[in-house]
């Protein structure tokens, strides 16, 4: 069984952070990795920077575009990533567009985020029909699970297509939105997130974009699995770097 | 081989519909419906119905005889430059917009660089009375001054994109970034033959009209319809299927496809993708595009806004890469030329994109009596800036 079909049955409301890889200072990654880790979060997503995060709003684009200035780029995350599992065992998730995977090599990116240890990826772009056709394969020849998003707009037949395409979990966004672009949960999501629940997927859920603090983390999981944090925690990152992060992380559970 | 879209959106290896899924029921929801509805007689109807009224179509085929007797061969101009807006972009707005009104779509984003597609569309919105909203890169809202104020008289609403590198590739990202959060009420009227499926083929097909009309006035004017060569520049690419459409399955007709190399291929400094580009995904689709070795997309440059993109439609891609397709670049300087080159020979100022195609003229060579057809995609008002301060008039 892989860390997050694993951390999933032990934790009922998980908490997942995102960050953005190379931001605020290029040599953070490990850093923030670490505090994560010791501080009680259950799962990181690590943004590979994008230069066109078209799902993406100004927070984690700002983030990204910052990422790229400093430098990042996908040969250098793996190396700052290369020990991580010496000191880091809860699961790691990138998360990134399609296009730098793509360039890197499909096959080479997955042995490498296998020897690292990565657990899977989130690829927004990347859709379910190209997935299963040309990639599925090879993400499982070396063990890399793929989640797949859901929004309320999603219809019932085509989110038991993805269950069924899904291991690890399913990324429920929450509103139609991009990240980071609204603030608090109305009956729209509440109902979405009860229709979703009553579907009794194979899958746990979890829910991303517009989690923000307590509240809406409460919100959130109180549906589903677990909930994700992104742009509130690069906001946070931006003001207070990374000696933030313990309170931040306090605030929310 | 097949040069047109197969049932998966692909040509040849490129296309498809890299989407977020947040995007999925749109998108999905017109790859269902665009071939049926594009099909019924009465969108047909009103859709011919226009482009003859409104748009003033047929657009001429023109013998350009003093061109000709200075190049050597026979060269035809299809006068794009003289349809409603002044270039073929309102082809295809004022198909999709009859689309997005069979879809039940109230309110119309879509992105512009130099501000003729967003013109277009404003155009067709005032008409149809629907909300527009044009996404423009800031930069280009500063140096596109008059197109911004044609589209607020046309009562559109110009959103300055500040993201990223605030041009064309940009102002794409905002627009889709506008119909994720939005995803019941809006219809996203792409410009070219770019985005995920069904796009580039919708657009193309929209586009058809020009190759389907040279055919036929080539035939009165030729006793043939095919010509020897059909010539157009290539930025995102929609002038130019829509001049090639009828003919991509036509061996005997050679296709010449005219890129921007701006200040040169290898100056750092050039939108020519087919010669810089490598397979990739931007804007949904997998095609050819300039980007660095580790996948982030670079900036394009071209002294033509309309070129400055840094993909090509997939249908160019797969014509690049079959070789169907012959692919030359064009520098700034030397389409600069060809545009004062053509206001002098035959009275017609041409948009710095179509000066692009003219320009091939002068290195490239065809025999006496070569039918060469060069579809001059754009009016050159919009340019007069450019063209004043590049040759100081």
């Amino acid at each position: 069984m892989n860390r997050i079909t694993e951390r999933l049955k032990k934790n009922s409301k998980l908490l997942s952070i995102y960050f953005t890889a190379g931001y605020p200072n290029i040599d953070d990654t490990v850093t923030i990795l670490e505090s994560l880790q010791e501080n009680g979060v259950d799962m990181v997503e690590i943004g590979l920077p994008f230069s066109d995060p078209l799902a993406d709003g100004p927070t984690i684009q700002a983030s990204g575009t910052q990422a790229l200035k400093n430098g990042m780029t996908t040969a250098l995350l793996f190396e700052q990533l290369k020990d991580i599992r010496k000191t880091v065992s809860i699961p790691l998730i990138i998360m990134g567009y399609f296009n730098p995977v793509l360039q890197y090599g499909v096959e080479n990116f997955c042995k490498k985020c296998q020897e690292i240890g990565i657990d899977g990826f989130i690829l927004p772009d990347l859709p379910l029909a190209e997935y299963q056709e040309h990639y599925q394969a090879t993400f499982e020849k070396y063990g890399l699970i793929n989640v797949f998003l859901i929004t309320p707009q999603t219809s019932d037949a085509r989110i038991r297509q993805i269950d069924n395409a899904s291991s690890g979990f399913i990324y429920m966004v929450s509103s139609a939105s991009v990240t980071g672009a609204q603030s608090g949960f109305g009956n729209v999501q509440t109902d979405y997130f009860a229709r979703v629940k009553n579907m009794k997927l194979n899958n746990p859920q979890i829910v991303g974009f517009g989690i923000s603090n307590s509240e809406t983390f409460e919100a959130a999981t109180t549906y589903a699995n677990g909930a994700i944090i992104g742009s509130a925690f690069i906001k946070m990152l931006t003001k207070k770097g990374v000696e933030g992060i313990g309170e931040f992380v306090s605030s929310i559970r | 081989m097949n040069y047109n879209v197969d049932e998966k959106g692909y040509y040849g290896e490129f296309g498809g519909a890299y989407i977020p899924e947040m995007l999925y029921p749109n998108v999905e929801e017109l790859r269902q419906q665009y071939i049926a509805v594009m099909s019924s007689p009465e969108f047909q109807e009103e859709f011919q119905s226009l482009l003859r009224e409104y748009v003033g179509r047929p657009t001429p085929l023109y013998f350009a005889k003093r061109m000709s007797e200075k190049y050597g061969a026979k060269i035809y101009l299809k006068r794009e430059d003289l349809c409603h807006t002044g270039a073929h972009k309102v082809n295809n707005t004022i198909g999709q917009i009859l689309m997005a009104q069979r879809l039940g779509k109230k309110r119309i984003i879509a992105e512009t660089g130099a501000g003729q597609h967003g013109v277009a569309t404003a155009t067709v919105c005032a008409l149809m009375g629907l909300e527009c909203i044009v996404y423009m890169g800031e930069i280009d809202i500063a140096r596109q001054a008059p197109n911004v104020a044609r589209m607020k008289m046309l009562g559109a609403t110009v959103v300055p994109a500040l993201s990223g590198s605030r041009t064309l590739k940009d102002a794409t990202n905002e627009a889709i970034r506008d119909w994720i959060n939005n995803p019941t009420d809006t219809h996203y009227i792409i410009g070219s033959v770019v985005g995920p499926h069904p796009y580039p083929d919708m657009v193309a097909r929209f586009q058809s009209v020009i190759s389907e009309e040279i055919k036929a006035q080539l035939q009165e004017k030729e006793g043939r319809s095919n010509p020897d060569f059909v010539v157009a520049c290539v930025g995102g690419g929609s002038n130019a299927a829509g001049a090639y459409y009828h003919y991509l399955d036509q061996p005997e007709v050679g296709i010449i496809a005219v890129e921007a190399a701006g200040k040169g291929i290898h100056s750092g400094a050039s939108a020519a993708t087919s010669a810089l580009g490598k397979m990739g995904i931007i804007h949904g689709s997998k095609t050819l595009l300039m980007q660095t070795d580790d996948g982030q997309i670079t900036e394009p440059y071209s002294i033509s806004a309309g070129l400055d993109y840094p993909g090509v439609g997939p249908m160019h891609a797969h014509l690049f890469t079959s070789g169907r397709g012959e692919f030359i670049s064009v520098t700034d300087d030397d389409a600069m030329n060809a545009g004062l080159a053509l206001s002098k020979l035959e009275g017609i100022i041409p948009a710095i994109e179509s000066s692009h195609a003219l320009a091939i003229f002068e290195t490239r060579k065809f025999k006496k009596d070569d039918v060469v057809v060069v579809n001059l995609s754009g009016r050159g008002d919009k340019d007069l800036n450019t063209y004043i301060e590049y040759f100081k008039l």
